[in-house]
C-alpha cells in the first residue's frame, strides 16, 4: 500500500461524505439542474486534458488530449449554461421572488391572477437576487 | 512554490465547487451557486495552465475553442424537452474525456517503462478503471442517448444468457486489469486495450436490456460512473480536485439512483438485469388474454364540462406531456382555471418522464410556479377531497394495481391515489399499454373519463371550449 494510494482515498472518502450531505439537501425540484450541474463541475477533468494536450511526450498524447478538452469543455461550457438558463426559469408564486421573465409562451397566458400578474411582470428592486 | 500555488488555487475551486452544489439546495440561490461554480472552474483551468508540464498551447487552444463553441452552440437554444437526451449526451463527452486522458496517460506511462522506470501499481490500477469506467461511460450514454432519440428502440432487447455474458465480460476486464497491475512488465500491451473494447463494449451491452422507463436510473448511474471515472483520474495523476470533483458527481449520481430506484420499488440489481416493460411479453400476454373492457370515452366539451365544475384541480403530468410538448398549454388551461376561481397544483412523480426533475423543468419553462408543484408524499392525501384529476400523459405513475395487484410488476411503487378523487381526466394518445406495457386499471374506473388524443392538441381544445363556456 503506497501513502499516495491511502492519502487519496481519504480525501475521496471526505469528499463523497460531503458531497453526499450537501446533494441530499437538494430538492426533487431541482435534480435536473443538479445533474447538469454536477455534469459541468465533472468536466474538471480538464485539468487531466489540459496537461496531456499541453505536454511533451509525443503528437499521440497531445491529439487524444486536445479531443478531450474538446469533450470536457462541452460539458463545462454547456453544462454551466444550461443550469443557469433552467434555475433562470424556476420563479415562485410570491410577488417578492417575482423575476422579471420573458413574456408568458403560449397564446392564452396573458392575463392571469393578481399575484401572478405581478409576478409575470416582474417587480425590480426586489430582495431575492433574482433579477433576469 | 509554483506547485503549491497551483495546488492552492485547486483548493479554492473545490470549495467553490461544493459551494456550487449547496446553492441547489433552492431556486433562489441556486443561481449564484452556478456563478461560484463557473468561478471555481475558471480558477482550476487558469492555475492549470501555469503549470511546469504544459510546454505548448496549441492543441490547448484548439481544444477550447472548439469544445466551447460546440458547447454553447447545443446549449443556447436547446429546448427543455430535449433535456433527458443532452444529458446522456454530455455522459457521453465526460466518458469519452477521462477515457482519452487515460489512454494518452498509459502512452506515457509505457514509453517511460521502455526507457527503465518502474511503473507505479497505483496508476496502473487508477489508469485501468478510468479508461473502463470511462469506456463504458462513452457508449452506454450514447446508447441511452439512442434511446431517448428513438434511433435505438427503446424497448429492451434481450437475449438468451444476456446478463451471463455481461457479468463474465465485466470480470474479464477486471482480469485484465488485475494482470497489468501484478505483473506490469509481464502483461502485454493488448490487456490494457483489450480490457478498453470490453469497457466500450459492455456500456452497449448493458444498457440494450434496460427500457425507457428506467432511464432514470440509468441516467444516474451513467452520472455516478462519470464521476467514479474522474475519481480514479485523480488517483491517476495525483491530483486531488480531480478526486474531490469526481467524488462529488460519484455521490450525486448514487443519490439520484437510489431516490429512483425508490420512487419505483425496484433495487439496482432489479433494473439493471430485470429488462423489465418489454411491452410483448409479459404485457401482451396479460392484455391479450383479457376481455375487451368498456371504459367511458369522453369529448373535449364533456371534460371542461367537469373542469367547469371544479373547484379544485390537480394536474399529474408524466412523459406523454414531454412528447407532445405540451407543457405551455398546460399551463394556459391552468391560467384559465384559475381566473375562474379554481386552485390549480400539479402532482409530480419522481420517475416522471426520462431522468430526475424531468417535469419540473417543463413547467417552468412554462412559467408555472415552483411554489404549485408538489411532490409524491405532499401531495398524496389531498386527491381525497380534489374535484377533479388532470393526467396528462402519464399512466405507471397513477395505476392502482401498483397498490392493489400483486402480480403486477409495478406492484408496490408509490403512486398516487388519483382515483381517490371526485373525477379523473385522462389525456392519452390511445388506449394502448404504456411503455412498460402493464394495464391500467384506473382507465376503466366509473370516475375515470378518457379524452383520447394528442395531449396538446386536447389541451388547447379544453381551453377554448372553457373559454367559450363563459
Amino acid at each position: 500500500m503506497s501513502s499516495d494510494l491511502v492519502f487519496g482515498l481519504y480525501v475521496f472518502a471526505l469528499a463523497t461524505f460531503v458531497g453526499y450531505q450537501v446533494i441530499s439537501r437538494v430538492p426533487a425540484l431541482l435534480h435536473t439542474p443538479l445533474m447538469s450541474g454536477t455534469n459541468a463541475i465533472s468536466g474538471i477533468s480538464l485539468v487531466g486534458s489540459l496537461v496531456a494536450a499541453g505536454s511533451q511526450h509525443g503528437l499521440l498524447a497531445n491529439v487524444l488530449g486536445c479531443i478531450a478538452v474538446a469533450a470536457a469543455t462541452i460539458n463545462v461550457v454547456g453544462g454551466f449554461m444550461i443550469t443557469d438558463r433552467m434555475l433562470r426559469m424556476f420563479n415562485a408564486r410570491r410577488p417578492a421572488a417575482a423575476a422579471a421573465q420573458a413574456p408568458a409562451h403560449g397564446s392564452g397566458a396573458n392575463g392571469t391572477n393578481g399575484a401572478r400578474t405581478k409576478s409575470a411582470n416582474g417587480v425590480d428592486g426586489t430582495p431575492g437576487e433574482r433579477r433576469a | 512554490m509554483r506547485d503549491s500555488l497551483i495546488d492552492l488555487a485547486y483548493l479554492v475551486a473545490s470549495v467553490l465547487f461544493i459551494l456550487c452544489l449547496r446553492g441547489l439546495s433552492s431556486p433562489e440561490k441556486g443561481k449564484r451557486g452556478i456563478f461560484l461554480g463557473e468561478l471555481g472552474m475558471l480558477v482550476a483551468v487558469v492555475a492549470t495552465l501555469f503549470k511546469t508540464e504544459v510546454v505548448r498551447y496549441d492543441f490547448i487552444v484548439a481544444g477550447l475553442l472548439i469544445g466551447a463553441t460546440i458547447g454553447v452552440a447545443i446549449s443556447a437554444r436547446l429546448p427543455m424537452t430535449k433535456m433527458p437526451e443532452r444529458i446522456a449526451f454530455s455522459h457521453a463527452f465526460g466518458g469519452l474525456a477521462t477515457a482519452l486522458v487515460g489512454i494518452a496517460e498509459h502512452v506515457r506511462v509505457h514509453e517511460e517503462m521502455a526507457h527503465g522506470a518502474e511503473p507505479s501499481r497505483l496508476v496502473t490500477g487508477a489508469l485501468g478503471f478510468e479508461v473502463f469506467l470511462g469506456s463504458l461511460t462513452f457508449t452506454g450514454s450514447i446508447m441511452a442517448f439512442g434511446k431517448l432519440q428513438g434511433i435505438v428502440p427503446g424497448a429492451p432487447v434481450t437475449y438468451k444468457g444476456q446478463n451471463v455474458m455481461n457479468i463474465g465480460a465485466f470480470f474479464g476486464a477486471l482480469g485484465l486489469l488485475a494482470w497489468q497491475i501484478a505483473l506490469p512488465h509481464e502483461a502485454p500491451e493488448w490487456a490494457f486495450y483489450t480490457m478498453t473494447a470490453t469497457g466500450l463494449a459492455l456500456g452497449v451491452l448493458a444498457v440494450l436490456p434496460i427500457g425507457g422507463a428506467d432511464m432514470p436510473v440509468v441516467i444516474s448511474l451513467l452520472n455516478s460512473y462519470a464521476g467514479l471515472a474522474a475519481c480514479a483520474t485523480g488517483f491517476a495523476l495525483g491530483s486531488n480536485i480531480l478526486i474531490i470533483s469526481g467524488a462529488l458527481d460519484g455521490s450525486s449520481g448514487f443519490l439520484l439512483s437510489i431516490l429512483m430506484s425508490k420512487a419505483m420499488n425496484r433495487s439496482f440489481t432489479n433494473v439493471l438485469f430485470g429488462a423489465f416493460g418489454t411491452g410483448d411479453s409479459a404485457g401482451a400476454s396479460a392484455t391479450g388474454k383479457a376481455p375487451i373492457r368498456s371504459y367511458n370515452e369522453a369529448t373535449i366539451e364533456d371534460a371542461s364540462a367537469v373542469l367547469a365544475a371544479a373547484q379544485s384541480v390537480i394536474v399529474v403530468p408524466g412523459y406523454g406531456m414531454a412528447v407532445s410538448q405540451a407543457q405551455h398549454a398546460v399551463r394556459d388551461l391552468a391560467t384559465v382555471l384559475e381566473k375562474r376561481g379554481c386552485e390549480v397544483k400539479y402532482a409530480i412523480h419522481p420517475v416522471a418522464g426520462r431522468m430526475p426533475g424531468h417535469m419540473n423543468v417543463l413547467l417552468a419553462e412554462a412559467n408555472v410556479p415552483y411554489d404549485a408543484l408538489y411532490d409524491l408524499d405532499m401531495i398524496n392525501d389531498d386527491f381525497a377531497h380534489t374535484d377533479a384529476v388532470l393526467v396528462v400523459g402519464a399512466n405507471d405513475v397513477v395505476n392502482p394495481a401498483a397498490k392493489n395487484d400483486t402480480s403486477s410488476p409495478i406492484y408496490g411503487m408509490p403512486v398516487f391515489d388519483v382515483e381517490a378523487s371526485r373525477s379523473v381526466i385522462v389525456l392519452k394518445r390511445s388506449m394502448n399499454s404504456g411503455f412498460s406495457g402493464v394495464d391500467n386499471e384506473l382507465f376503466y374506473r366509473p370516475n375515470t373519463m378518457m379524452v383520447l388524443g394528442d395531449a396538446k392538441k386536447s389541451l388547447i381544445g379544453l381551453c377554448s371550449a372553457m373559454k367559450d363556456a363563459h
